[in-house]
C-alpha cells in the first residue's frame, strides 16, 4: 500500500497557487529528494504531506488519513517535520523541549538522554536553545526524530547548518531509518551524500516535472 | 485532556521562569503606571481611595495586555507553529493550558497591584483582602479572553498593535464588573451581581475560546 497518494492536487496561499494539480505515490521504506529551484514549491508539498495544509482542489492519502479532511491533524502526530527554521521554544533547553513534546505525543520520554547524547549534545542539553548554534539546533531536531520514530520523514533542507560530522550522522540516520521500514522525503538543493540511495522527484512552477528511481 | 492542558500551562510557567519578563518588565510597568495613577488624581487620600478601584483595573488590563502580547510571542515564528501543529494537540486543551499560564500569571502580578493599591492608593487593607477572590475571577476572565484574542491577533504581521485594538473592547465587561465589584467593596455595599457577570463572561469566553481555538491555529 503506498504512503501517499495524491492525485491533481491544488493548493493555494489566498489566490496564488504553491502547487498546480500534483500527481504522486510514495511507495514505502524508500528515500526521495524533492529538487526544483526556489519557489517550485518544494517546501509546499512537504507541507502538504505532513498534513500542515489543505488542498483547495484534488484528493489525496497520507498514511491512510485524507487529506482533504480533519483527518490531517491525527496525520500529524505520524509525521517527523524538519524544517529551515528553530522549532523549539528558545528559553528552553533541548532536554526541556523534547521532554514537552515526547509527553505530548506518549513518545518515550526515557529515550531522550541517549539520543541527545547519540547527536552529540550531552554537554550541551541543559542549555537554552537560544544559545545554541544553527547546527546543533538541527541535531535537537535529528534527536526528536530518533525518539519519534515516525512512519514518514519531511525534512526541508536536512543537510543546511551541518558540518562534516553532522552530515555524516545525517547520512546515518537517514540509512538507518529507511532500513527499519520508515519514508523519507527530503529536499534539496544540492547533491545528497552516496549512501543515500534516493529517488528523484523533480519540481517546476508548482507541478511534478518528473520522478525517477 | 486535563493531563495535556497541565503539560502546556507547564511548559509556558517554565519559559516565563526563565525569561523573568514579568517579574523585571511586567510588573515594574504596572507597579510605575500605579505610581502615576496616584500623582494625576491628586494628593488628597480621599480622592485616592475613591478612584482606586478605576485605576487598578485599569492598570491591569493594560499589564494583561503585555502579559498576552508576550504569551502570543510564544509561538509566533513559523518554526514554532509548525512544531506545535505537529504534535497534533487538541487545540481545546492548548488554549485552556496557556490560560492558566496565564491565569497564574496576572494572578500574581494583579496581587502585587493590590498590595501598591493600598499602600499608594490609601484603600483599605480590607477591602484589598475580600476583593482578591475577584480579582482571581477577573484575571481568569482576562485570560481567557486574552489566549484568545492573542491567537487572532498573532496572525497578523502588526500583532503589537491589533492586539490593543481587538482586545480593550473585549475586556471592558470584566474592567466595568472588578471595578464595581472592588468599589462596593470600599464603600460597603452588595457586590453580587458584578460576580454573577464576571462569572458570565468567564464561561462565555471559556467556550468560544474552545469551540474557535482549533480554527484560529489552522488560520
Amino acid at each position: 500500500m503506498a504512503v501517499a497518494s495524491l492525485c491533481d492536487v491544488v493548493v493555494t496561499a489566498g489566490s496564488f497557487p504553491l502547487l498546480s494539480g500534483v500527481t504522486l505515490t510514495l511507495e514505502p521504506t524508500v528515500t526521495y529528494v524533492i529538487t526544483g529551484s526556489n519557489g517550485a514549491g518544494k517546501t509546499s508539498l512537504l507541507r502538504l504531506l505532513a498534513g500542515l495544509e489543505a488542498p483547495s482542489r484534488g484528493s489525496g492519502t497520507v498514511l491512510g488519513f485524507d487529506i482533504c479532511s480533519s483527518q490531517r491533524r491525527e496525520l500529524r502526530r505520524h509525521v517527523g517535520w524538519l524544517g529551515h527554521e528553530m522549532s523549539f521554544y528558545a528559553d528552553l533547553s533541548p532536554v526541556e523541549n523534547l521532554k514537552f513534546a515526547a509527553r505530548t505525543t506518549g513518545a518515550d520520554v526515557a529515550a531522550i538522554t541517549p539520543a541527545l547524547d547519540r547527536v552529540g549534545l550531552a554537554q550541551r542539553s541543559k542549555v537554552p536553545m537560544k544559545f545554541l548554534s544553527a547546527g546543533q539546533q538541527r541535531r535537537v531536531s535529528m534527536a526528536w526524530f530518533m525518539v519519534r520514530r515516525p512512519q514518514l520523514w519531511l525534512m526541508d533542507e536536512p543537510y543546511a547548518s551541518l558540518d562534516d560530522e553532522g552530515r555524516d550522522l545525517l547520512s546515518e540516520l537517514l540509512v538507518t531509518a529507511q532500513t527499519s521500514g520508515a519514508t523519507i522525503v527530503l529536499t534539496s538543493h544540492g547533491l545528497l551524500p552516496p549512501e543515500i540511495d534516493a529517488a528523484s522527484i523533480v519540481m517546476v512552477g508548482g507541478r511534478i516535472a518528473k520522478v525517477a528511481s | 485532556m486535563i493531563r495535556l492542558v497541565l503539560l502546556v500551562a507547564q511548559k509556558d510557567l517554565l519559559i516565563e521562569r526563565r525569561s523573568r519578563v514579568l517579574l523585571w518588565q511586567v510588573a515594574p510597568f504596572g507597579l510605575m503606571t500605579l505610581v502615576l495613577c496616584g500623582l494625576a488624581v491628586g494628593p488628597t487620600a480621599s480622592t485616592q481611595a475613591r478612584l482606586a478601584p478605576g485605576l487598578f483595573y485599569i492598570v491591569l488590563t493594560l499589564v494583561s495586555l503585555l502579559v498576552i502580547n508576550r504569551t502570543s510571542q510564544l509561538e509566533s515564528s513559523r518554526g514554532t507553529v509548525t512544531s506545535i501543529q505537529i504534535l497534533g494537540m487538541d487545540p481545546g486543551s492548548v488554549f485552556l493550558g496557556k490560560a492558566l499560564a496565564m491565569w497564574v500569571q496576572l494572578a500574581t502580578v494583579g496581587s502585587a497591584l493590590l498590595v501598591g493599591t493600598t499602600v499608594l492608593l490609601h484603600v483599605s487593607v480590607r477591602a484589598a483582602v475580600l476583593t482578591l477572590p475577584v480579582l482571581l475571577l477577573a484575571s481568569a476572565t482576562l485570560s481567557l479572553a486574552g489566549v484568545l484574542y492573542g491567537r487572532i491577533a498573532a496572525s497578523s504581521a502588526n500583532a503589537g498593535t491589533l492586539l490593543p485594538a481587538l482586545a480593550l473592547p473585549a475586556f471592558a465587561p470584566v474592567l466595568i464588573a472588578g471595578e464595581r465589584a472592588f468599589s462596593s467593596l470600599v464603600v460597603a455595599s452588595p457586590l453580587a451581581r458584578w460576580v454573577w457577570l464576571l462569572s458570565v463572561a468567564l464561561v462565555a469566553y471559556a467556550s468560544v475560546g474552545l469551540l474557535l481555538y482549533g480554527a484560529l491555529e489552522e488560520s
